[in-house]
């Protein structure tokens, strides 16, 4: 068990997003102010950590041939409870990401860390894969919602921080002055170039490193 | 007459104004994994568009005995297993019926398990309210806007192996681009969702 391998690799070399590409759907759909990216963020950690921990517990005891089912439906009791807690606790949350909370049984950063990494690795080792390629996740989803809703609204901590508005959200503080924002960036448009850019700049930093 | 305008609404609606891929982000895995040629792309189309529709009605009508039962809260476990079985079954019946389609599909097939537009167009059809023949038609016409998209994308990445761009972005983040120009042109759709 190497922890600052494991840690340096969620973060950088084996990024779920920008380097293994996992996860694109709740990555660009719900990146549009910083409330929801963190809150997903989140969300994917506990069950990704509860699961892994869980999948490396039973490793030993499945058949190797129903294994997937058997991810599957331990990935979507989790997800339904992390679902239950949302609606029940932070109900804003849940309502503003939606359909991307079930659908996080089908996000592939889940299903491809338990087939790549808990489904051969120790429990402990499994808990800290969970728990650094959470972190990744999410440091992705914020740098994608500071900067669509940075240049897309002009705002800073949508849905966490400012001004409140009629429906009792807040605003985000006002740093671009409202005439200025391209409102695309916030639109699915952005979500894509965002994405593509992010992952054109790791890839070039990992180019730049290995020489 | 209502409701065939209805379904209309739905139809233009999944296909282009809410396109799954470039509106709704649902499916972008196999969107970008499996669409470097344009025959595989048309497959894997087909395939989901099969498949949503048959679950589409299949988890409409598990939901009718989870909402009997009192047993909502356990939606998302019940639909995932049934879709993934749904797909095992087909892989079954096609390899039997039609084995010239099972191996033109190959390893998609059991892929769409994981293709997060068949779970959500059986989470949405519930939230939607739709009633079972709209259900139906939403999961259909989600699937061809799939295959629409999958296949456009298909044919525009073949042509990008002749373009020239900075290496950095080899690979995913020239297809993200592209995509993300591709949603920008189905963003001209969005004025038909009035009707």
């Amino acid at each position: 068990m190497n922890l600052k391998k494991q840690f340096m690799d969620g973060l950088l070399y084996q990024n779920p997003v920008l380097v293994q590409v996992l996860g694109m759907c709740s990555t660009m759909a719900i990146t549009t102010s910083f409330f929801n990216g963190l809150g997903m963020g989140v969300a994917v950690t506990v069950i990704l950590t509860l699961s892994n921990v869980i999948i490396s517990a039973i490793r030993k005891i499945v058949p190797d041939k129903i294994r997937i089912a058997m991810f599957i439906v331990v990935i979507a009791g989790f997800v339904t409870m992390v679902d239950l807690f949302l609606q029940a606790f932070v109900p804003a949350l849940a309502e503003s990401l939606g359909v991307f909370i079930p659908l996080i049984v089908v996000n592939c950063i889940i299903l491809g860390r338990a087939e790549a990494f808990s489904y051969k690795n120790g429990v402990a080792a499994s808990f800290f894969d969970g728990v650094f390629q959470g972190i990744g996740y999410t440091l992705v989803l914020l740098a994608m919602c500071i900067i669509r809703e940075l240049l897309g609204a002009g705002t800073f901590g949508g849905g966490l921080l400012g001004p409140v508005n009629a429906a009792g959200t807040h605003m985000g503080i006002q740093i671009i002055p409202s005439q200025f924002p391209a409102g695309m960036l916030t639109l699915p448009v952005g979500g894509f170039l965002v994405l593509g850019c992010l992952i054109a700049a790791m890839q070039w930093a990992l180019s730049k490193s290995k020489k | 007459m209502e409701q065939i305008t209805n379904l209309l609404a739905i139809t233009l609606g999944a296909v282009l104004a809410n396109n799954f891929i470039f509106s709704q982000f649902l499916g972008i895995c196999p969107f970008l994994g499996v669409s470097k040629k344009v025959d595989t792309a048309v497959g894997m189309g087909v395939a989901v568009t099969f498949v949503m529709g048959l679950a589409s009605a299949i988890t409409w009508l598990v939901n009718v005995l989870l909402v009997k039962l009192g047993l909502e809260y356990m939606q998302t476990v019940a639909f995932i297993l049934v879709i993934a079985s749904l797909v095992q079954f087909i892989e079954m019946f096609l390899q039997k019926a039609m084995p010239t389609l099972y191996t033109a599909l190959g390893v998609y097939l059991p892929l769409i398990t994981t293709n997060c537009a068949v779970l959500g167009v059986a989470l949405l059809n519930i939230q939607n309210n739709y009633n079972f023949i709209e259900s139906v038609v939403y999961g259909i016409t989600g699937g061809l806007g799939f295959l629409l998209a999958i296949v456009l994308f298909a044919s525009i990445r073949e042509r990008l192996v002749f373009a020239e761009y900075p290496k950095a972005f080899e690979g995913f983040p020239i297809a993200l681009i592209t995509a993300g120009l591709m949603a920008l042109a189905f963003m001209g759709f969005s004025g038909l969702k009035i009707w």
